[in-house]
């Protein structure tokens, strides 16, 4: 698309205002201020100011691209952008100083924005700095998008490193500390003392290193892949099974050497990756919108719960062991797929999701419901759950840290991957995905549409009641309230983001999306909003998700093709 | 197709009428139950029905909105709960404001259309930036991408609201001119507000339904709901009538906030989800796609709902049966999905799937 050079500012001038507004709104939200608490450059930006400063260089980066001119002209356009969304922003401190009284409506209108946009300056030089920056930042956006796509991506990537070391310098040094000698390396990166995020030279250094090396990989990589791609068969079966050794090491090795904290998350991050890997066959490869999953996850969790807890609160008290809840719990879970699937049988996809919907809400609240209170223990939940033992022949484990977890819930991760990946690949596999494409079609095909579809519903309820049953015993007590739905919107994100029919883009989803928020605290508030966004946004621009399977963005791609044809 | 498949009764079919058939047993015995029990008095069933009504006027309203867009988009505008919640909400502000400044003890009529004005005009631009931002670029996507959208939308605006104006629950301020209560034949009291809301609900849905019938905008609406690409043909330009309706259901569900307001005095970022829910099963009740039974339905649910737990329930010594006044509203959508799914009024969803 061309686009006239004086219409090109003006576009550059609309985006502007644009970005303006959503600066504004992630200040009024109040991001700006919760996220001030924590320095990426220590002493010099905030996570705070960070946020504010990446949307100035989208803004910018965005409006160049309006324009096929020179150079110059994109970092103008840039410029200007950045100059208009600074120039909202200073509107917006200018009302609230006026009118402070704005804070009654607008919780986050406070003097601490005020102060924070400003740099502490006060009005009359902070405000020209702010709007200086603007458009300096936009500017650079706006250069960034005129370089060529190399270094572009080598300059993103270093500054996205910089901000995520910068982020997780915490939790790094946390998992350092066992490690006294490479934190002595690393006192350059971190900078010595208490203060939070990367000193200024660790960033600088950071910001080479990546952007050098990125450099490097994109000139060289697709040299060093056909390299590999050259080698003989066997040396390059050596290389994939060494590869695979390496990470099977590192798997094993990761809760040992990340520590207590960070292996919490990551079985917290496991136990989502199952129910992705669940939902995903259900939405991702049969296109059954299913927005009650949470349903199933909870009836795992609290058939466990109710078969091994030895509280002797409830009206009955099995008191069996995990391993003869387990098959239970499968077996529940798996029925009550297949209930919820048969009256949707006849329904069209967008009803299915609401029916699902409300069945995970009639879940909910018969748990909660004080009629089944005696069997289920209502609001209080249920407590004393056992955790996971195993004993084989005289060796014998108690799974009661999360270090010990993590293997069991790995096991469970690769067990439920290989059985996701044979699926996929398997005649019903293929049946699912017919069914996604077109039902009636695939009728004619000959599938056996209440056949396939109840297979998808029960598969999928399987994989969310093994999730459940792993965590009933790691909690040891499970309340109603765990199996909100916003569990259900948690997982169909990540398996969206992560591209719908993708098994790798599952976990990349629960990483992103479950194992980032966990261990930035700061973010949890604002969760469910940004997840909004970004569902939203990924619809518009990439519906296939991040890591697609090669059928689905074919096929979400269909009219480009066409065009490309025509 | 459609014939074979009925004629052939498979086992899901025999399943499925044993559910529907095992839950309406369920029903109809409790009921009895419960009556042949005489614990309430008629003044008590009364006072449920009227509850019910009022509730399901403001369910209908909503409704509406659903029904309005799916007849035209074939979607589910998952984000309608929250076009309802921010009418509520930006109300709430006017409401408070006018009640800081004495408003209402002057000018109580002209501080509660104000109110209404401003909150429908609220939802109404709410939805007006929904339908440009997060649907119109996904028109002709595949089905799920823009109801995902939508999903991410809700949550999106929930959670704005959230941070913009905080996470607790707010009062409401009391308007005097709305409380009290009438009586009638001096056995049955009624709250007046109830009275108001089924009033003000029955107008505007007749407005509505006038203003699809004989306006020539609502012509047009009805044209594209039929076909997009001939109503195209002759000259209607669909997007414009894809906003309009958009504005229209907005403008019911904003009203609808603030009726529920009066109602129940609270206001929070969430308070959207459940009634939202519930007003697209009064939808799906009524047929989808089809304005007076988005009405019936939302009645229908309404009573439905408050009557139904102490109706069916108590007769089986079930503690606290309100508790489960949602699992019944969502155990009747399956219900009707399983006998009708087409709703009491519709015929949509039939042809639509072919």
């Amino acid at each position: 698309m061309k686009i006239e050079t004086s219409s090109g500012y003006l576009k550059a001038a609309q985006l502007g205002l644009i970005a303006g507004i959503v600066a504004m709104l992630i200040c009024l939200v109040g991001m700006v201020q919760e996220f001030n608490e924590k320095d990426i450059i220590a002493g010099v930006i905030t996570l705070g100011q960070t946020v504010i400063v990446v949307v100035f260089l989208m803004a910018g980066y965005s409006a160049s691209g309006k324009l096929t001119q020179s150079r110059l002209g994109q970092t103008l356009a840039g410029a200007l952008a950045g100059f208009l969304t600074a120039g909202v922003l200073a509107v917006m401190v200018i009302v609230i100083d006026l009118y402070p009284d704005i804070r009654d409506i607008f919780l986050n209108a406070s003097p601490q924005l005020v102060e924070i946009l400003t740099l502490g300056k006060g009005l009359n030089p902070g405000l020209f700095y702010l709007i200086g920056i603007g458009a300096l930042v936009g500017a650079f956006g706006g250069f960034l998008h005129s370089l060529p796509g190399l270094v572009r991506r080598a300059v993103t990537m270093g500054i996205v490193w910089v901000v995520l070391l910068g982020l997780l310098e915490p939790l790094l040094q946390g998992m350092l500390n066992g490690f006294p000698s490479v934190q002595e390396a690393l006192t350059w990166m971190f900078g010595k003392g208490m203060e939070e995020g990367l000193s200024v030279t660790g960033a600088v250094l950071v910001f080479m290193i990546v952007t050098g090396s990125t450099y490097l990989w994109g000139s060289r990589g697709k040299a060093v892949n056909a390299r590999v791609q050259n080698l003989p068969k066997n040396q390059r079966k050596t290389l994939r099974w060494v590869s695979l050794a390496m990470l099977a090491v590192l798997l094993i090795y990761l809760p040992v050497v990340v520590g207590l904290y960070f292996s919490e998350v990551i079985n917290q991050v496991g136990l989502f990756i199952m129910m992705a890997l669940g939902l995903n066959i259900v939405v991702g490869f049969a296109g059954l919108l299913d927005l009650g999953y949470v349903a199933f996850y909870a009836i795992g969790a609290y058939t466990i719960a109710v078969l091994t807890n030895t509280s002797g609160e409830l009206a009955w008290n099995f008191q069996w062991t995990f391993w003869q809840a387990l098959p239970v719990a499968l077996f529940v879970a798996t029925m009550a797929g297949i209930m919820l699937g048969i009256p949707v049988l006849g329904i069209r996809g967008d009803y299915l999701a609401i029916v699902t919907l409300g069945f995970g809400e009639i879940i909910r609240i018969l748990v909660l419901s004080d009629w089944l209170k005696p069997y289920l223990g209502g609001s209080q939940g249920i407590t004393r759950i056992p955790p996971i033992a195993i004993s084989i022949g005289p060796w014998e484990a108690v799974l009661n840290t999360p270090q010990t977890l993590y293997y069991f819930i790995l096991v469970g991760i690769l067990a439920l991957f290989f059985i996701a990946t044979r699926l996929r690949d398997s005649r019903l596999g293929r049946s699912w995905k017919a069914l996604r494409e077109d039902e009636d079609v695939a009728e004619a095909m000959g599938i056996n549409l209440v056949v396939t579809k109840l297979l998808a519903f029960a598969t999928g309820a399987a994989f969310a009641g093994m999730a459940g049953a792993v965590l009933a015993p790691k909690l040891g007590t499970i309340y109603p309230h765990s199996f909100a739905l916003l569990i259900s919107i948690n997982v169909l994100a990540v398996i969206i983001i992560g591209g719908m029919g993708s098994i790798p883009g599952v976990f990349i989803g629960s990483l992103l999306l479950v194992g980032l928020p966990e261990l930035l605290r700061e973010f949890a508030e604002y969760r469910l909003w940004i997840y909004g966004a970004l569902l939203v946004v990924m619809m518009q621009t990439r519906p296939e998700g991040f890591l697609p399977e090669a059928t689905r963005k074919r096929e979400l791609h269909e009219e480009n093709l066409m065009e490309a044809v025509e | 197709m459609q014939k074979h498949k009925k004629r052939r009764i498979s086992f899901t079919d025999v399943f499925m009428w044993i559910i529907g058939g095992s839950l309406i047993l369920i029903i109809t015995i409790g009921s009895i139950l419960t009556l042949r029990e005489g614990k309430f008095s008629s003044a008590q069933w009364f006072d449920l029905t009227v509850t019910g009504i009022s509730q399901g006027s403001i369910y209908a309203l909503i409704a509406l909105g659903y029904t309005l867009v799916y007849g035209i988009l074939r979607m589910i505008n998952f984000a309608h709960s929250e076009v309802f919640m921010g009418g509520a909400f930006i109300g709430y502000f006017v409401a408070n404001g006018l009640n800081k400044a004495d408003f209402f003890d002057t000018n109580p009529y002209l501080g509660i259309i104000l109110i209404f004005i401003v909150a429908m005009s609220s939802s109404v631009g709410i939805a007006i930036l929904l339908e440009r931002i997060a649907y119109r670029p996904l028109r002709g996507a595949p089905r799920l991408v823009p109801l995902i959208a939508a999903i991410g939308a809700s949550f999106f605006l929930q959670y704005t609201f959230k941070g913009l104006f905080g996470s607790q629950s707010r009062a409401y301020p009391e308007i005097d001119v709305l409380e009290g209560t009438v009586s009638i034949f001096g056995i049955f009291t009624i709250q007046k507000i109830q009275i108001i809301v089924v009033l003000a609900a029955a107008a505007m849905m007749l407005f509505l339904y006038l203003f699809v019938q004989k306006t020539k905008t609502g012509k047009a609406m009805r044209a594209v709901s039929e076909d997009k690409a001939v109503a195209a043909l002759m000259g209607i330009d669909v997007d414009k009538i894809i906003v309009r309706t958009f504005v229209l259901g907005a403008a019911m569900a904003g009203a609808a906030g603030v009726l529920y307001c009066f109602m129940f005095r609270i206001v929070t970022f969430y308070m959207g989800f459940v009634p939202g829910i519930k007003a697209f099963t009064a939808a799906v009740l009524g047929g989808i796609g089809n304005i007076p039974g988005a009405m019936l339905g939302g009645l229908f649910l309404g009573i439905f709902e408050s009557i139904g737990p102490t109706l069916f329930l108590t007769g089986y010594g079930i503690p606290a049966p309100y508790q489960l006044k949602d699992v019944i509203a969502f155990s009747m959508l399956v219900l009707v999905l399983i006998f009708r799914p087409t709703g009491i009024l519709g015929e949509r969803l039939g042809r639509a799937k072919a």
